[in-house]
Parts: structure tokens; sequence; C-alpha cells
């Protein structure tokens, strides 16, 4: 079910938008719900954001799956998304990538045991100047050393 | 050095809409509020500025507004491209950052221009930061009376709404971004029919890039000749360069097209210690790679860089040092191309893979002796068959990386590793 506090964050954005072209703000609307929904989206969820936004269900699905920010099975509560591109690549992500997949005790892209945190590989996030760098939430994180790999993680951790 | 976008970087809050008018802005937008300027005045000082679109085509940007068809009256849009997202580039998201008005008042006076009463900015999903800040400007400029409908008093009306992606590299192709605007998946459209004619919504659509538009205002406040006059023949104006990779000091640079590389490396502290520049990528991941006597011989402008046999794109200065392995670096880049396709023309969607998979043996040891001739094959089976620009933006850097460091890969195939001892 979208909640009430889901719908009225996603009439914002339909207010963008002419009249009877409410479906420009499926994106948002179905990172809104996938938010409320502990970070995945489910093919129920898609439907009702679909209905909700009286579009055909197949065409809220398609969006859902070509754009990299959803995801279509648990997540984790912090999504660590480590930039590992060509300026990034030349600044250490490799490096940062082990050290993160020894520091969390799983591979990129698995979701750790306690459901915490998930180290996921991306591409391009257009803070090169600050490579290595990566994004938690809204936050990006740059010049990264170990050390503040390891701080980001024990914060996390603790669940700040 | 930052005459324009950066004009305010170094002051306090250069965000804020105060800091913005202190130093002159929005008197361009007050101008046409009260009638004093006109659309063909404004294309003309466009025109003569030598702005060209700085989002990686360089497509002249009065030519560009003079394509819509201002004089009749269905509706018209703008939409501000800030889906970046091209590997090695940065520098939309310090303008949405520290001078968000810019984009605004150029985005308003192309509204203007171009009788298009609403406006888009397209703004990557991750950048957050930089959409809390244009929300943030937004939100004054309204206050302020600068958009709305009939705006104080006149007859001009200009609504400014943000939109956000959400992880598609190919939503940077406009009409993929149009379709995305439109709440669909990010696939090119065939053209023609232009965005001009029919982009969004099926209206008349003209898409520029965020410097591009935060360009505009500077330009119409001081003078098309005298933007033009900053920098060289073709290449008018200054221009904002990431400079990213091996170098001591990563940054944005805004500096006047034409001049050296070099300079420009200094500017960027020059080399990590100890080391020597192998090679370069002077605009962004999709162009050709130069060696370092290329790189050095060149300057930071349109046909200069040509002539050195790549293309200033978005002005994203990859540099790479010694410690460089271009074997790993190609099939890095290889495998942003075949993740980023958005499969809809077959050259693009399968040759991106062949192309990763081919440099992937390499690099696993299993090279074959035909390889390089492979990839060279697939290469040019992908450039100039596809609807937009990627499948070219694959093909590019393989044919440039194979025929500059050739030596590299065929070591590579050979020895099943790298040439290069303690590659990065």
């Amino acid at each position: 079910m979208i909640s009430n506090k889901a719908k009225k964050e996603i009439n914002s954005w339909v207010e963008k938008y002419p009249e009877g072209r409410q479906s420009s703000a499926v994106m948002e609307a179905l990172k809104i719900v996938q938010s409320e929904n502990g970070n995945s989206l489910t093919t129920e969820l898609i439907q009702e954001v679909a209905d909700y936004l009286d579009m055909p269900g197949i065409a809220a699905q398609e969006v859902a799956t070509f754009y990299e920010n959803y995801n279509h099975s648990p997540m984790a509560k912090n999504v660590i998304r480590v930039c590992h591109n060509i300026s990034c690549m030349l600044n250490g992500s490799d490096e940062l990538i082990t050290h993160l997949e020894s520091k969390t005790g799983v591979k990129t892209g698995e979701v750790t045991q306690d459901g915490n945190i998930c180290v996921k590989k991306v591409e391009c996030l257009g803070a090169c100047v600050g490579a290595p760098m990566l994004q938690i939430d809204d936050k990006y994180y740059e010049h990264l050393t170990l050390e503040k790999v390891d701080a980001i993680i024990d914060g996390l951790k603790e669940g700040k | 050095m930052n005459e324009v976008c950066f004009k305010n970087i170094d002051k306090k809050e250069p965000w804020s809409l105060s800091t913005y008018e202190a130093s002159g802005g929005y008197s361009v937008w007050r101008k046409i509020l009260k009638g004093e300027l006109s659309p063909e005045n404004i294309i003309d000082e466009l025109k003569a500025s030598g702005l060209r679109g700085r989002g990686g085509a360089g497509f002249p940007t009065g030519l560009k507004w003079s394509f819509m068809p201002r004089n009749s009256d269905i509706q018209k849009y703008v939409v501000c491209n800030s889906d970046e997202g091209e590997p090695g580039t940065c520098k939309d998201r310090d303008i949405l950052r520290f001078n968000p008005h810019s984009v605004i008042e150029g985005m308003a006076i192309g509204g203007y221009v171009m009788k298009a009463s609403v406006g888009y900015n397209y703004i990557r999903g991750e950048f957050m930061e930089p959409f809390y800040r244009f929300e943030a400007a937004l939100k004054e400029a309204y206050k302020t009376g600068l958009l709305g409908k009939n705006i104080s008093g006149s007859s001009v009306s200009f609504d400014l709404y943000t939109h956000l992606g959400a992880g598609a590299y190919i939503c940077g192709e406009e009409t993929a971004l149009i379709e995305s605007l439109e709440g669909k998946k990010g696939q090119p459209r065939f053209k023609p029919p232009f965005p001009a004619n029919v982009g969004l919504y099926g209206k008349p659509t003209t898409v520029n890039n965020t410097e591009s538009f935060a360009s505009v205002p500077e330009i119409l406040a001081k003078g098309g000749k005298w933007f033009h006059d900053l920098g060289v023949k073709n290449s008018g104006g200054c221009k904002l360069f990431s400079v990213t990779g091996h170098v001591k000091r990563p940054a944005n640079f805004e500096v006047p097209m034409g001049i050296p590389f070099k300079d420009l490396l200094d500017m960027a502290g020059g080399i990590r210690d100890g080391r020597k520049l192998k090679a370069v990528i002077p605009g962004g991941s999709s162009t050709p790679v130069l060696t370092a006597d290329e790189a050095l011989a060149m300057n930071m402008d349109y046909d200069s860089i040509e002539n050195a046999g790549s293309m200033l794109g978005a002005g994203s200065v990859i540099v790479m040092d010694d410690s460089t392995c271009m074997v790993k670096t190609l099939t890095r880049l290889a495998h942003f191309y075949y993740d980023e396709s958005c499969g809809q023309c077959t050259p693009c969607r399968e040759g991106t893979g062949w192309l990763y998979r081919i440099l992937k043996r390499i690099m696993d040891g299993d090279g074959k002796s035909g390889d390089l001739d492979l990839l060279n094959n697939v290469g040019s089976n992908i450039l100039g068959n596809t609807i937009c620009a990627l499948g070219d933006a694959a093909a590019m850097p393989v044919e440039s990386f194979l025929r500059n460091f050739s030596e590299e890969f065929e070591y590579y195939i050979e020895n099943g590793k790298s040439m290069v001892k303690d590659n990065v």
C-alpha cells in the first residue's frame, strides 16, 4: 500500500508537469515508494504506483527495471555506492573496494547478514575531482583514504 | 580565470541570491522584463559570442535557439541537461552547487527568446546536494518575483521546475532525456524530427547543457564580443575544464579557450611526484586518448584538440601517468559502455558486450592473437550504425587506445600480464 504521506509527496511532483502528464512523476514516485518499503520495490508496489499515476503497469515496470537506482530484492539499510570509473580507478578505487569487502565481510552487491550494509560498485557519479569517492544516501564522500572509509563504516555500524 | 560560471566561487555563500545579484546577476533578466531587450538582439549577441554547447557536442548555442518556431503559439519548452555522467566530468555539479542562479537566469532568458513559458532542469538522480541547492535558489527566485506568470507586471511568463533522474548515463543524450522527462525508459529517439520541432510531450523543445545556460547571463551583460575575445577562433569564451586522474590538485578550472594543455596541467599541480605523463583523454571518456607528446603540444580549444586527434567534448581532462596500464583502463571504459548501453540498437547492445568480453579475456590472460583485429572490427561495426552517439562513444576509445598503445595490448596477450610495473 502506498501511504498517505507518500501520496502527498508524489503529488508534489505531479504538480510540476502539465495536466494529463502525471506519468512524468513515475521515477520519483517509485523512489518514494521504494524508500518506504525498506529500500526495495516489488511487482505489486510498482503496479500500485502505475495505478496511482493512471499509467499501464508495464510502463512503470519498464522504468523500474531500466534505471539503476531501483532495487528489486531486499536491500540493506545503508547502500554504499563506490564509483569505480576511470578517474576514481586511477586514484585507487579498486583498493578501496577490496578493503570495503574485507571490512564488511561480503562481496560487492551482497547484503551483510544484519541487513545493515551493501557495497555496490557504480559508474561515474560526477565528482571526479574528488576521486576516489562514494555515496551513501544523499551524501557524497570524496578524497577518500582507507582510514576515512573505516570511519564511515564504523559510523554506519553504530547506527549513525 | 573564473570570469563567467565561477565568477563568485570564492565569495561567501556564492549560491545565494544576494551574492548573485551583488555581482550583477539578474540584470539581463530585469532588462528583458522591462522590455529593453529583444529576442533577436539576444540571438545576435549569442552568435557573436561564439558560445558552443558545453555538454560535449559543441553546437553553436545562438544558432540552436534560432531553430525554435518562436512565433507559433503552441506550448514550447526549454530543458537544461544536468544529467552529468560522462566519466571524468564534474563541472555542472559545481555550477549547480555554487552558481544555481546563473542557470535559472540563463534558462529564463532562453525561455523568453524561444517563447517557451515552461522549463525543466533535469538533474541526475545522484546529485542530491546540487538538487537541494537548485531548489533553494528556485524558491528565492520565485519569492523575489523573478519567475512565474506575467512576471513583475510584464507579459513575460516563465515557470521552472526540476526533474530528477534515476541512474542512466544515456539520459544525457537529449532525446533520451526527453523520454525520461516523460516518465519512460531513457531510449534515444530517431532524428529527425529534432526536438526543436517535436520534443517534450511532442512540443518544440530546446535542450542545453548546464554550463551553456549558466554562461548566457554574463555573455549578455558584458556583450558577445567580450566573451568571444576571451577565447580563440572557433572557440569563443572561456570554459570549465575538469582536470582529474594522476595530477596533484584535481579540480575544475574556468579558463579561456585555447590555453596550452601544459598550463592547465600546471594549474592542477602537475603530475604526481616521481611520475611522467603517459596519456591524456582530453574531453571525457568518450573522446579518443592522446599520447603525452600529442597532449603537450595541443591547446585547449576545439580545433587544436581535433588536430591532435581527439575532441574537446565536455572539457573533461583525464590525466594518466606512467603507472597506468592502458589495457586495464580501456577494459574499465568498455565495461562502462556495456553497462550503460540502453539496448535499443543491436550494434551497440551486442557490440559493447563483445568489446568488454574480449578485453576481459585479455585481462584474464586468455587473450588470443587475433583479438586486437577483432576489437577493431567490432568497434568499426558499431561506429555510425546506431541511433545515438553512445555507440560511437564506446568505439572511439577502443580505436585510439589500440592505435596509440598497441605494444601494451600485444604484450598482455602474449604474456598474460601487464607490461606496466606497479600498474594501477
